[in-house]
């Protein structure tokens, strides 16, 4: 705001001196919160800051003292011991924006980029172009209905978003789940890990020019969705894990189709790391490359592959198993670096790790129901439905109306491909939730990436941003 | 199209078969991916399916360079300005298949951040059911695609 009184606001009284805008000293944050919650009425006059932000907020990164300030609140302040510490001339950057159409941006992400020359000196990732509102459309479904909702979400993994949205259901229900459905449920995820890192890698490879990585990656990707399909009835979102058990039993010769995955895994991922293990361009572009240290990693939330190769073991899978995960032998890939080369080698860890948790749960399949005999939560069986009158009508009760479920709220998570996949679920008696909040392990990615971007090289921000693998259904939801 | 009048060796044929030939057998789309769907439309372009049989495997980066946009997904309120911005980058002639319940009419979201169908701000020519359609309902979307250029007359 300059002094000089230009055309527009000449007529107009003199801004007060809490217009925000006006005042002198730098913007603290509870005066920008303040800010965020004054109401315009449409028709009186524009207010100074409505006419300075858009509908998708000021288009500006934040200002540098307060993003340093941030920082350093946060102990991530990041100093740049390699760069040459003179101070540029404000001219010599320049803002560029990234996305949200763009080839390697993965999904709707626009990245605000300030460089100076082929430096990056600050990012401001820009989400919310995705944004299905599916926490809202939950408050309209059943419970029965959830699992339709919420497998959605993250498209690379829709088995996890189911297993959590009823894991926290069955939590406030209080029921069991027999032990082969609980089987069941550890099978279809952990082959759904594999399937998608081997996306990750096919967009990793493709990003960075490898790009027969890409259809190799496709190519095994493909026998898991067979398998999928077969089991479930669709390629992705599948609605097949649902509260109170899986929607029905694997099919017959399940076990001959797990068995050829198992085969064909080893030689293809065998065949992965021949093309780029000592593939020196690969190694260049991953290899100290957005690197992000254990403690920004943890001040930040990154959880999941990223969170690992820098080292910290923390896998939910052992810190809160779930849906008896216990009872199988894993161990937890960890790197050292943090960067994306390291990434790449946890991915692969997890992908080995994985298949051995399936052949594990291949071997030891119980026998038994597919979901709980609850009557609550479990329609009564076909044939008793030709029987009984009552059967018939709790049947049409149940798909009507749904199952009510107990006051309360639960939080409930698990291990997704991407990290700690979270769901807060608040029951206020009636058969649909009443409030479901999602954590999403990419959103809180997706925040670290200033982190990892910052003082690199504009070339390297691809490598970096796939090698977090953020799903944008996941952030945006 | 043969003329028993051409010397052998020859095929006569109108203007506007020769021309909406080309322009089926070498569709470039650009890439458009939103969200789940998008996943479908790569997959149908990789090896398994191998889009690249119908002469469209070039997912062009840039929508100078396209002539049939694919809107793979949910479209939210604030990526529709984006999305039309695309289409008019776009030269003519140009066309746009509709993947997925969601880009056709807002799918399982009938809510407050979903458009309601794209062609509330595109027009579609094809509109390819599923959630998410398969590689098959893709391709066969796209052939649908390719039958009605052929048909048509050349100017539009
Ligand atoms: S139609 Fe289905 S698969 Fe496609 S974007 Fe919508 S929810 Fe996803």
């Amino acid at each position: 705001m300059s002094d000089t009184p230009s055309l527009t606001t000449g007529d107009r009284e003199t801004p007060s001196a809490e217009s925000p805008l006006e005042t002198p000293t730098p913007v603290t944050d509870s005066d920008e919160r303040r800010r965020l919650h004054d109401v315009w009425v449409a028709g009186t006059e524009e207010p100074d800051w409505v006419k300075d932000a858009t509908d998708e907020g000021a288009q500006e990164l934040l200002s540098e003292a307060d993003e340093t300030s941030l920082a350093t609140q946060r102990g991530t302040l990041v100093d740049d011991d390699y760069l040459v510490e003179d101070d540029v001339d404000e001219e010599e950057r320049q803002i560029i924006n990234m996305g949200p159409q763009h080839p390697s941006t993965h999904g709707v992400l626009r990245l605000q980029l300030e460089l100076e020359g082929e430096t990056i000196r600050r990012v401001k990732p820009i989400i919310g172009y995705l944004h299905t509102g599916m926490e809202k459309t939950a408050e309209t479904l059943t419970y029965m209905q959830g699992s339709t909702n919420v497998t959605r979400m993250d498209y690379l993994s829709p088995f996890f978003n189911e297993l959590c949205f009823s894991l926290a259901v069955e939590d406030l229900l209080g029921i069991d789940i027999p032990p082969r459905a609980q089987a069941i449920r550890i099978l279809m995820t952990e082959l759904n890990r594999v399937s998608s890192h081997l996306l990750w890698v096919a967009t990793q490879g493709m990003d960075i020019g490898a790009l027969s990585m890409m259809i190799y990656g496709w190519r095994e990707r493909e026998l898991f969705l067979e398998f999928f399909e077969s089991a479930t009835g669709l390629r992705m979102n599948h609605n097949y894990i649902r509260p109170g058990g899986v929607a029905a039993d694997l099919h017959d010769g399940w076990e001959d189709e797990v068995e050829a995955i198992l085969e064909a895994m080893p030689g293809a991922l065998a065949e992965y790391e021949e093309l780029l293990n000592e593939n020196p361009i690969f190694l260049d572009r991953t290899m100290g490359v957005g690197v992000i240290t254990p403690d920004e990693a943890l001040a930040y939330g990154v959880t999941g592959p990223a969170l690992r190769a820098a080292g910290v073991d923390w896998d939910l899978r052992k810190a809160m198993p779930y849906s008896g995960i216990e009872n199988y032998e894993f161990d937890v890939p960890l790197g050292k670096h943090g960067d994306v080369h390291d990434r790449y080698l946890v991915r692969f860890g997890e992908v080995r790790q994985s298949l051995g948790i399936v052949r594990q749960v291949l071997e030891t399949m119980p026998e038994g129901d597919f979901r709980t005999e609850d009557r609550k939560v479990t329609p009564p069986p076909r044939k008793r439905i030709d029987e009984s009158m009552e059967a018939l009508i709790h049947h049409f009760k149940l798909f009507t109306e749904g199952f009510k479920v107990p006051p309360g709220s639960v939080y409930q998570a698990v291990e997704s491909p991407r990290g700690e996949l979270g769901m807060y679920l608040v029951s206020d008696g009636s058969a649909s939730p009443w409030r479901l909040h999602v954590r999403g392990p990419s959103f809180a990615n997706v925040q670290a990436l200033p982190v990892m971007m910052t003082d690199s090289l504009v070339a390297d921000i691809v490598s970096t941003l796939a090698s977090v693998d953020p799903v944008l259904g996941d952030v945006d939801r | 199209m043969v003329s028993e009048a051409a010397p052998p060796g020859f095929l006569t044929t109108n203007l506007d078969k020769a021309v909406n030939w080309v322009r089926t057998q070498s569709m470039w789309p650009v890439s458009f991916g939103l969200a789940c769907c998008a996943i479908e439309m790569m997959a149908t372009g990789a090896a398994h399916n191998d889009l690249a049989r119908f002469g469209m495997e070039v997912f062009r980066a840039s929508p100078r360079q396209a002539d049939l946009m694919i809107v793979a997904g949910r479209l939210s309120q604030k990526m529709a300005p984006v999305l039309r911005q695309v289409y008019d980058q776009m030269a003519e002639p140009k066309w746009v298949i509709s993947m997925g319940a969601c880009a056709s009419s807002g799918g399982m979201f009938n809510n407050y951040a979903l458009v309601q169908g794209v062609d509330q701000v595109v027009p579609v020519d094809v509109y390819v059911p599923g959630c998410p359609p398969g590689p098959q309902s893709l391709m066969h979307g796209i052939l649908t695609l390719q039958d009605q250029i052929m048909a048509g007359e050349i100017k539009r």
